[in-house]
C-alpha cells in the first residue's frame, strides 16, 4: 500500500486581538486568573462579517501554496468545523470553489476540537485507498459566535481561526509520513461539552473535561506512537489540541516529553477548536521549532467526547 | 495505611503539583485559603492520589473536601 505525507500546511488568524485586560472589561475576571487557569494571554476574534469559509479559504490557500501543487491536483477537500454559521451548504464545497479546485469531493466533518486529526486520518486513508490523489484538509472555527460573552468560564477560552494541510502520496521508496490514526469516542460523556439549540452557547463541565483529558489522552498518544513505530523520546514536536495550557503540560509530563518540544500556541491564540493543531504547527514552524523529516506527535480531543491522534513527519 | 502515611504521601503530591513545600501541608490547612490551590489543581491532586493510594475521588466528592484532613479521612475510609 502507498504511504502518505503532509506536503505543506498553513494558518490564518483574524486581525483582532482580544487581551485578558479587554475581557476584564466585559466580565468579572482578570489577567492573572486567566493566565494561571488556562494559560492564555490573548486570542484572535473574527470580524462580524468574517465567516468560517473566509478563514478556511485563507488557511487553505496558504497550505496549497506551501504544497507546491496546482489546485487541479486536489481531488478532495475536508473541512473540520463545529461552528459554521448555517447547517447547509457545507463549508468545504464553497472553499474548494473559491480556491479554484475544480469539482473535488467536498465535505465537512464534525468531531469538534478533535476534528483536525479526524480529517487528517480520513484524508490519509483516502489517498491510500486511491480515492483521491491529494487532499486539502482544513480546520476552521468561529467559536466566538457560539459563546455566551457573559459566561466567564468559557468566553476567556475560545477563539477563532483556521489551519490547513495538504496530504498526498509518498514516492515509491519513501517511508510514510502520516502514521495510522488512533481515534475513539466516549459518548457516555456527551453532556460534558454541549451547544444546545441553533442560537445556543457552548457550556462545559470544565473540571470533568480536565480530568478526562489529563488522564485518558496520554495512553491514546502512546498508542499512536506505537503504531507509527516511534517512542515518545524520538518525538521532535508534540502538538496537542490547544485546549488549556495546563492540560497540555499534564499530558506532555505523562509522556515524558520536555517542555521545549511542546506546542504552546494557546498563549496567543486561545482555544480555536479544530484549527488549533495546524495553527500551532504553523507557529512552531515560524519560530524555527520544527525540524523537517522528524516525527511530530499530534493529538486532538474535545466534545463528543471524541479524540484522535497520529504521528506525522514534519514536511 | 495509617493517617500519618496518607498525610505524608499527600504532602508529596501537593508539593509536586502545586509547588507547596511539604511541611506547609498540615492536616488543618484549607486547600483554597491556606495553600492557594485551585479547582484544576484539586483534580490533579485527586488523580495523583488515586495512582498513589488506589482510591478514586470523584468530582462530586472532591468539591466537599476542603482541608488536607478531609482528603486523609476520605482516603482512609475508602482504602
Amino acid at each position: 500500500m502507498i504511504g502518505t505525507k503532509i506536503l505543506g500546511f498553513g494558518g490564518y488568524q483574524p486581525d483582532k486581538v482580544l487581551t485578558n485586560d479587554d475581557l476584564a472589561k466585559i466580565v468579572d475576571t482578570n489577567d492573572e486568573w486567566i493566565r494561571t487557569r488556562v494559560g492564555i494571554q490573548s486570542r484572535r476574534i473574527a470580524r462580524d462579517d468574517e465567516t468560517v469559509a473566509d478563514m478556511a479559504e485563507a488557511a487553505g490557500a496558504k497550505a496549497l501554496a506551501a504544497s507546491g501543487l496546482e489546485p487541479s491536483e486536489v481531488d478532495l477537500v475536508v473541512v473540520a468545523t463545529c461552528s459554521p454559521e448555517i447547517p447547509l451548504p457545507n463549508v468545504a464545497a464553497t472553499v474548494a470553489y473559491r480556491l479554484g479546485i475544480p469539482a473535488p469531493g467536498a465535505y465537512d466533518l464534525n468531531a469538534a476540537c478533535a476534528g483536525f486529526c479526524y480529517a487528517l486520518g480520513a484524508a490519509s486513508d483516502s489517498v491510500r485507498a486511491g480515492s483521491a490523489r491529494n487532499v486539502l484538509v482544513i480546520g476552521a472555527e468561529k467559536m466566538s459566535s457560539w459563546i455566551d460573552w457573559t459566561d466567564r468560564s468559557t468566553c476567556i477560552i475560545f477563539a477563532d481561526g483556521a489551519g490547513a494541510a495538504v496530504v498526498g502520496a509518498t514516492g515509491p521508496d519513501e517511508p510514510s509520513g502520516i502514521g495510522p490514526v488512533v481515534w475513539g469516542s466516549a459518548g457516555d460523556q456527551a453532556h460534558k461539552i454541549t451547544i444546545t439549540g441553533r442560537t445556543g452557547a457552548l457550556t462545559q463541565d470544565g473540571q470533568a473535561v480536565f480530568r478526562w483529558a489529563t488522564t485518558a489522552m496520554a495512553p491514546v498518544a502512546l498508542e499512536a506512537c506505537r503504531r507509527a513505530g516511534v517512542t515518545p523520546a524520538e518525538i521532535s514536536a508534540f502538538v496537542p489540541h490547544q485546549a488549556n495550557l495546563r492540560i497540555i503540560e499534564a499530558i506532555a509530563k505523562r509522556l515524558g516529553i520536555p517542555r521545549e518540544r511542546v506546542a504552546d500556541d494557546i498563549i496567543h491564540s486561545g482555544n480555536t477548536s479544530s484549527a488549533s493543531i495546524p495553527l500551532a504547527l504553523s507557529r512552531m514552524a515560524e519560530q524555527g521549532r520544527l525540524q523537517p523529516g522528524t516525527p511530530a506527535l499530534l493529538i486532538a480531543f474535545g466534545a463528543g467526547l471524541s479524540y484522535a491522534s497520529q504521528v506525522i513527519t514534519v514536511p | 495505611m495509617t493517617d500519618q502515611e496518607i498525610l505524608s504521601g499527600l504532602a508529596e503530591i501537593i508539593e509536586e503539583i502545586a509547588g507547596t513545600p511539604a511541611d506547609e501541608v498540615t492536616p488543618e490547612a484549607n486547600f483554597v485559603e491556606d495553600l492557594d490551590i485551585d479547582s484544576l489543581s484539586m483534580v490533579e491532586i485527586a488523580v495523583a492520589a488515586q495512582d498513589k493510594f488506589g482510591v478514586e475521588i470523584p468530582d462530586e466528592q472532591l468539591k466537599d473536601l476542603k482541608t488536607v484532613q478531609d482528603v486523609v479521612n476520605f482516603v482512609s475510609k475508602n482504602s
